[in-house]
């Protein structure tokens, strides 16, 4: 069993927990990630690795309340264990040759990206740092990201921070400003994903993406995780996450994404029904 | 005297009508009067051809002598002489291409039924047997175990028997490998496995689920970590995919996927259980194994209305156990022979609607004496279906070999000794599919017993 040992309220659908996993502390790179289980009969759900403590033997995630698993996680408190934590899954960013990297965060993705954005400013790299969220009251981990970027830029789609806007703006003006980035790496929504492959392909700008498929055993054993990358098919879990912007398919992965939609609905529905 | 009908006593089975909508187990087993029925066809041969033909060279004439004379326990424990896992071999052995196929009863008429007396006795024993479950003395030598299917097992029981501290590190939340995760309730319930591994547990092997090696220790690590010796049987879970157009549209599984959706995380029982699976009215399996018998049978229990098994070579080619052929055809199973899949069509929003296939003429046998299957000219032809499941294979997964530096390999399997399962570096030792590509659970113990025995001479001349 793995203990919760720290829970934070980022806002209100983003929690940070600290789990008590020391072995998998041990190995966990930036850019790999989990996969849990909150009981039996539940779903194996991944989520990237946040954050980690070798010397305390804990992994930090940070996960957005979307469905049913991620609900009944978020219900959970310090001092109460998950059944299944396995980890670290998943191949670990590799940064060679960079000097001067752009970080792009889409909500969440902000949370899955930061690792990375604090991996290359830890190898001395220069890191600009852009998070787009929804509203002002859905901005997380802005401390954070400051202390690991040398510029940071926060946007609002409804401009309710003062900076109305899409990340996909401010990196369009940084290029055009002349900022040279050997590397643009965007975690997000596909479609924001797919946005700034778009943006930085002409550039000829190295864009690296997180892919997050439907997931079952996360070590290349069902396939169910499969995306198109340079027209061929690989195997997220143990090919990726992390795939190259320029290559992916991410019309077939937005498809594959809407595969359990009804089965997704109904659960919420009756966890909906059980919770009140 | 010998019973000397020339037919094998029946099993008493589900109605096909009923099972293929339940997932109870099909064969319902013999009752005490059929099997000492059975065993009296046994004529006890002085050769006993039938021992050639088992892996783990179970005593069979022994045991069924046992079986007839109503001495159950003790025909059990004779079986329990060379396999660990009666209940799982007696269900699942390909008996017809090995014990039962040297069976003298079976050049005029039926084999003996080794397979169900197996199956019976084991039954018989978990029912009424008593067990006796002395730890064995600790020798203070430590072995790992990597995975937990039936090679695993095997060698980590044989192991623990000889006082070894064993401990599995298995990377899904269960153990038991494809017993758990691939093979259906309807045909192994997963009790019985279950079973069998807390036995294992009783001799004190440590079970840590959850453990991806690899990943979490490198097998250098686990030898950092103390351990004297390691067994790889980490299986062949990579699934191939045929790459024809289409394989990714929504609807298209691997039965390795379709299968752990349903066995492991009982996607059957959704809602009540979270993960789901999906299910058209239409169903095609690719494929002529177990695998694709086991996929097809499940997608029939979860109310497809056809499903098409897609195969292409004849009847006689598929490699599946003649009695899960004879089963799903009973149950409604379309069988589409000698027909390919060419590519899998879609919606414009991209979930299957079809497959696309052609129909094959059987040419020249081959290298291995099966006929070579030919494309026939203008046969295309198209079945309507919104799942396809494929299920042509698997091949071992590279997550240990990739980094396992010094551990050799030949087209992605591990290369270990026949007879030890040693492989090239020292100390380290592979059998089971690891080492054969996708085979058999009884293939797969012989190999994790073979490797018991070489470790335990290994660490004894080490000190
Ligand atoms: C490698 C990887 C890393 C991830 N890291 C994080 C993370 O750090 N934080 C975070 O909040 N989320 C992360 N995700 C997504 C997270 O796994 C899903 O949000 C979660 O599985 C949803 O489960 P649910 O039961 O709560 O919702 P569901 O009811 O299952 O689904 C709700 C929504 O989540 C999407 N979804 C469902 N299952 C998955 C799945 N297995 N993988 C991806 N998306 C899914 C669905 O398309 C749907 O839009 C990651 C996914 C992957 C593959
Ligand atoms: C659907 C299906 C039906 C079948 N039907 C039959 C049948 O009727 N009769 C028959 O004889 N055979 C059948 N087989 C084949 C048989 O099940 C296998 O040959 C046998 O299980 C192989 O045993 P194994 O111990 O080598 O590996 P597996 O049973 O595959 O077990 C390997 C285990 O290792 C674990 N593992 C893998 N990698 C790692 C890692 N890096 N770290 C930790 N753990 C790891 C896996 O999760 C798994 O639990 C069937 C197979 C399938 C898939
Ligand atoms: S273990 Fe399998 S092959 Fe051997 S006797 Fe039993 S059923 Fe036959
Ligand atoms: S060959 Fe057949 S009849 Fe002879 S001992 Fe074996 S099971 Fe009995
Ligand atoms: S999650 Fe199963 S192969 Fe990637």
């Amino acid at each position: 069993m793995f203990k919760i040992v720290k829970k934070k309220i980022l806002n209100p659908q983003v929690k940070l927990m600290e789990i008590s996993a020391p072995h998998v502390a041990k190995k966990a790179e930036p850019g790999q990630f989990i996969i849990l289980r909150v009981n039996e009969n539940g779903e194996r759900i991944p989520l990237t690795i946040a954050d980690f403590d070798r010397t305390k033997g804990t992994v930090t995630i940070i996960f957005q309340e979307v469905g049913k698993t991620t609900k009944a996680l978020g219900a959970l408190e310090e001092g109460d264990e998950l059944l299944d934590f396995v980890g670290p899954l998943g191949k670990a960013s590799h940064f060679e040759n960079v000097k001067k990297a752009a970080v792009i965060g889409g909500g969440l993705g902000t949370a899955i990206a930061y690792p990375q954005a604090k991996k290359l400013h830890s190898m001395g790299v220069e890191v600009h740092s852009i998070a787009g969220f929804r509203n002002k009251d859905l901005i997380i981990l802005e401390d954070e990201m400051k202390a690991v970027s040398d510029k940071l830029f926060i946007t609002t789609d409804d401009g309710s921070n003062g900076n109305k806007g899409f990340v996909s703006d401010v990196l369009k003006n940084l290029i055009e400003e002349g900022n040279k980035y050997d590397l643009v790496i965007a975690i997000g929504p596909l479609i924001m994903m797919k946005v700034i492959s778009n943006l930085t392909k002409p550039y000829g700008i190295k864009t690296i993406v997180s892919m997050n498929p439907v997931m079952i055993d996360g070590t290349g054993m069902c396939g169910g995780c499969r995306v198109t990358v340079g027209g061929e098919t690989k195997f997220a879990c143990v090919d990726g996450p992390d795939f190259d912007g320029h290559q992916v398919d991410f019309d077939e992965a937005m498809r594959r994404q809407t595969m359990y939609k009804k089965e997704e609905t109904l659960s919420m529905e009756n966890i909906i029904a059980d919770w009140g | 005297m010998p019973n000397m009908s020339m037919k094998k006593v029946p099993m008493p089975e589900q109605d096909p009508n009923v099972r293929n909508k339940n997932f109870l187990e099909v064969a319902l087993g013999y009752t005490e009067q059929m099997a000492m029925e059975e065993a009296q066809r046994c004529l006890n041969c002085k050769h006993k051809p039938c021992v050639d033909g088992c892996p783990v060279n179970v005593k069979i004439p022994e045991f069924i002598q046992l079986i007839a004379q109503g001495k159950f326990e003790e025909a059990y424990n004779k079986i329990k002489e060379t396999n660990n896992l009666p209940a799982i071999c007696g269900r699942v052995c390909p008996q017809e291409t090995q014990c039962e196929k040297f069976c003298v009863r079976g050049i005029k008429g039926e084999s003996v039924a080794i397979g169900r007396l197996e199956r019976f006795a084991a039954d018989w024993h978990m029912k009424n047997g008593t067990a006796s479950h002395d730890k064995p003395k600790k020798n203070g030598k430590r072995v790992a175990v990597i995975g937990s299917g039936p090679a695993s097992l095997t060698c980590a029981s044989d192991l623990a028997k000889l006082g070894y501290e064993v401990t599995i590190f298995e990377a899904f939340h269960v153990p038991g490998g494809v017993l758990m995760y691939g093979i259906p309730e309807f045909r192994l319930p997963k009790k019985l496995v279950q079973d069998e591994i807390d036995t294992i547990k009783q001799l004190g092997v440590e079970i840590k689920t959850n453990m991806v090696i690899g990943k979490v220790f490198s097998i250098d690590e686990l030898k950092e970590e103390g351990y004297d010796a390691i067994f790889i049987g980490s299986g062949a879970g990579l699934p191939s995919f045929m790459k024809i157009p289409g394989e990714n549209l929504n609807g298209v599984y691997s039965a390795n996927e379709f299968l752990t959706r349903i066995n492991l995380m009982k996607a059957y029982d959704f809602p009540n259980c979270d993960t789901p699976v999906k299910v058209g009215k239409n169903v095609a399996v690719v494929g002529g194994g177990n695998v694709a018998m086991d996929a097809a049978r499940s997608a029939k229990r979860l109310g497809a209305e056809n499903v098409y098994i897609v195969y292409r070579r004849s009847e006689a080619e598929m490699p599946a156990r003649l009695e899960e052929i004879h089963h799903a055809k009973e149950e409604g199973i379309l069988l589409k022979l000698l027909t390919n899949p060419t590519r899998i069509l879609g919606t414009d929003d991209g979930w299957v609607k079809g497959i696309e296939c052609v129909e094959m003429e059987l040419g020249e046998p081959d290298a291995s004496g099966r006929r070579r299957p030919v494309v026939k000219e203008g046969s295309e032809h198209v079945l309507d279906v919104e799942t396809v499941i494929i299920a042509i294979g698997q091949t071992p997964n590279p997550l240990i070999t990739s980094t396992t530096p010094g551990l050799d390999t030949k087209w992605g399997g591990i290369i270990a000794d026949e007879n030890t399962g040693a492989t090239s570096i020292e100390g380290v030792y592979a059998g089971g599919d690891a080492v054969t590509g996708a085979a058999t659970v009884i293939l797969a113990m012989g190999a994790g017993k073979k490797s018991a025995k070489a470790i335990d001479e290994y660490l004894k001349s080490k000190k």
